[in-house]
């Protein structure tokens, strides 16, 4: 009985000591808080993981109808929809030309690469104390100075929304380089008797990546847009890190995990509230994805 | 509050002024499973279990940043005879990570909390009564911090050192413009006005303009609150003009914004880039340093109906109700934090530049006796008041700080975004109080 449980020279043994280490954690650390979350959802819960007040789904209602927090959705959803396309191209584009290169490739690969390498919140103070500072010492605003416009406070002032350019600038220079990785990794793997075939045809340039690049990219893409998407609605570090003070976090480009950490782990720490709107935010993000791979799917068919 | 960015650790003290608990916020939780400091085997003097049966007591502070106090602490600890005090100096986010232990067993026994314990903590049984603490000495106690740590008449918080937020004027600029101080909110607008030339602003209110401090000043300048008892103070028809005067000062330019340092230190003063600084009491030795006697403080100005005001904040020590035993840690409390005044006068002067707590301890510190921190300190005892109630939950006031961001630096019409706030500071304080 034993024996047959270890299976074939131990194998099921193995497996379990290899894999078991691994599953515990996971389950521990994951699925075990995301379980509790949803049970918190469902409780009264401040300053406590074990409430004892079931309220259903009145913590539903009321992160629902909490103007603060669909506005941060909804801001969200918005700048989904314009970070994702345009770290898409910049990425792709990036992988086309150092893909293309023949002098000093590596070098460019890595120039473009090494943010990725760098802190989110180093990359984030970056932007806010120096490049971005509203000082006239700032390096925008030392540019600026140079053509004579006086200083622009980026950071303060709300109209022109000039956060905006901060914010999305240090999230490009951040990202760009790891998907441009996951891009030129594609591209190496196009069969070269591809290209060859195509081009004794009589295809070039434009033709050539619409009709041969491009469709061989299609599994790439649509990981990278999948993992571009997840990625805008988790934002949370270099927007805290830009724009959080000392009175808090504006009411504006306020990420629906900001307002969330803020209510569940402020010294409010609301759990309940909290937990509901992370069930909101997974969902929603999960219902996002689930349509993006249906339409990219579709799209890959013919 | 204040804890978004990695707070510097000299900025830590500060954040008790930081407004009502929303600022920063670091990774909460770090204290699960730290060593408490209660005394056990894991404890760095192998205090052990058994210690004569003398009281163990924990006792938790955050990190401030001013260098000697660590020691100056565990001086004062050592010097406890009926117990053994074993002092805890929690680096990080001390706030979050103090009202999660104080969930579990291995928490503090006695701690200190911005401004006194919350009314959540205070009505989940967390924290200790320690009104009988106080005997005769209650009324010295700077009567806004004593108000702001009671409740159900009780006090369940001793002021340790008192910090508070003022205006300060470069007198050279003021003399040069020929103006008086302002003692009137309009006379403010026009001397900010007046002060900015070219390169200097008349006016230094924050990166935010003041959405994010001076709410609550404006408030008290048109005689309203946050909280009138445990009704909303702001529903009046003052509300919306005084708020719309931060607004003013945001569409005349004549606010400084933009400083790579903000409100907490006084760069923007010393530069010479504004004319007028809200700053903190704690930057006046450094203000002292650059512009020598060229300095002088003025509480927030009043409007018709109301009074001038600065806003106080002070760390109250509390004792967790889960102390291995309670009775030793409020004894600790009440010898550390209300007999032993010649300790409290060196913890608040020795190391950097706050308040005692004790008001009659204010004049017999030599750097308080004179000169523009003695006026600071008679503007705490005279207007001072809370910077936030008891009852103003974080809930209430992310709310409130979102409501000024929309009026000064959007524009936002004060009576509608007023309106929009009152039921849900009711909701906050319904479920608080019901």
């Amino acid at each position: 009985m034993l024996a047959r449980l270890r299976g074939r020279q131990d194998v099921n043994l193995w497996f379990w000591v290899f894999v078991g280490p691994f599953f515990a954690g996971l389950v521990l650390f994951i699925y075990v808080p995301i379980g509790w979350s949803v049970y918190l959802s469902f409780f009264e819960a401040y300053n406590t993981v074990t409430p004892t007040e079931f309220v259903g789904l009145a913590n539903y209602r009321d992160m629902l109808t909490d103007q603060a927090f669909r506005d941060s959705l909804l801001t969200f959803v918005v700048f989904a929809a314009f970070i994702v396309p345009t770290t898409f191209a910049l990425s792709l584009l990036t992988a086309l030309l150092v893909a293309r290169t023949r002098v000093m490739q590596a070098f460019f690969r890595s120039v473009f690469f090494l943010p990725v390498a760098c802190s989110y919140v180093v990359g984030a103070l970056v932007w806010k104390m120096s490049i971005f500072s509203g000082m006239s010492s700032g390096a925008a605003n030392a540019l600026l100075g140079l053509a004579g416009v006086s200083p622009i406070p980026w950071l303060s002032i709300t109209d022109p929304p000039w956060y905006w350019l901060v914010i999305v600038s240090a999230r490009l220079w951040l990202q760009v380089g790891f998907y441009m990785i996951l891009f030129l990794a594609a591209l190496q793997r196009v069969p070269v008797n591809l290209y060859e075939a195509a081009a004794i045809d009589g295809a070039e340039g434009w033709q050539v990546f619409r009709h041969i690049t491009w469709p061989q990219l299609l599994p790439a893409s649509t990981a990278v847009l999948l993992l571009l998407l997840i990625n805008a609605f988790q934002a949370f570090d270099e927007f805290y890190n830009i724009l959080a003070g000392f009175s808090g976090y504006p009411p504006y480009a306020r990420p629906p995990l900001v307002y969330l950490y803020y209510t569940a782990l402020g010294s409010g720490q609301n759990f309940g509230d909290g937990s509901a709107g992370a069930v909101i935010l997974t969902v929603l993000i999960a219902a996002v994805a689930l349509a993006q791979t249906r339409v990219l799917r579709l799209g890959g068919r013919d | 509050m204040a804890r978004p960015h990695r707070p510097l650790p000299s900025l830590s003290r500060r954040r008790v002024l930081a407004l009502g608990g929303v600022g920063a916020l670091g990774a909460s939780l770090a204290a699960c499973g730290d060593n408490t400091g209660r005394g056990g085997s894991s404890s760095p003097e192998g205090a052990g279990s058994s210690a004569g049966g003398r009281p163990q007591i924990a006792q938790w502070y955050h990190q401030y940043g001013e260098a000697g106090t660590q020691e100056a602490v565990e001086r004062y600890a050592a010097d406890y005879e009926p117990a053994d005090v074993t002092v805890s100096w929690k680096p990080g986010d001390y706030d979050q990570s103090t009202a999660a232990s104080l969930l579990t067993d291995s928490g503090p026994d006695v701690f200190e909390y911005g401004n006194g314990p919350t009314i959540d903590m205070i009505r989940g049984e967390q924290v200790a009564d320690l009104t009988d603490l106080f005997g005769d000495t209650l009324d010295d106690f700077t009567p806004s911090l004593v108000e702001r740590m009671t409740y159900d008449g009780k006090v369940w918080a001793v002021p340790q050192v008192v910090d508070t937020q003022v205006l300060v004027y470069r007198r050279s600029l003021l003399e040069q413009a020929g103006i008086e101080p302002p003692q009137q909110i309009s006379e403010l607008v026009e001397a900010a006005r007046e002060l900015t030339r070219d390169d200097v602003k008349g006016l230094f209110l924050g990166n935010d303009g003041g959405a994010g401090l001076l709410g609550g000043p404006m408030l008290w300048a048109a005689g309203l609150d946050y909280l009138d008892g445990e009704q909303v103070g702001f529903d009046s028809a003052g509300a919306p003009e005084a708020l719309a005067v931060l607004r003013t000062l945001w569409t005349d330019e004549t606010v400084l914004l933009g400083q790579a340092k903000d409100w907490f230190d006084p760069e923007a003063l010393t530069s010479g880039r504004a004319a007028m600084q809200w700053t903190g009491l704690w930057t006046f030795p450094v203000i002292a340093e650059a512009l020598g006697d060229d300095f002088g403080v003025i509480p927030w100005p009043a409007m018709e109906g109301g009074s001038p005001s600065v806003p106080v904040g002070a760390y109250g020590s509390c004792v967790s109700t889960r102390a291995s035993d309670v009775q030793a840690a409020k004894d600790f409390v009440r010898w550390l934090w209300i007999e032993q005044t010649d300790k409290q006068l060196d913890f608040a002067t020795a190391y950097g530049f706050h308040l005692p707590s004790r008001t009659s301890l204010v004049p017999e510190a030599e750097v308080l006796a004179s000169g523009p921190a003695a006026d600071a300190a008679g503007y705490v005892t005279e207007h001072g008041h809370a910077q936030t109630p008891l009852l103003w939950t974080p809930q209430s006031a992310t709310a409130w700080s979102d409501m000024m961001n929309r009026i000064v630096r959007d524009g936002a019409d004060p009576q509608a975004e007023l309106d929009a706030l009152v039921p849900i500071v009711e909701a906050e304080l319904e479920r608080v109080t019901g």
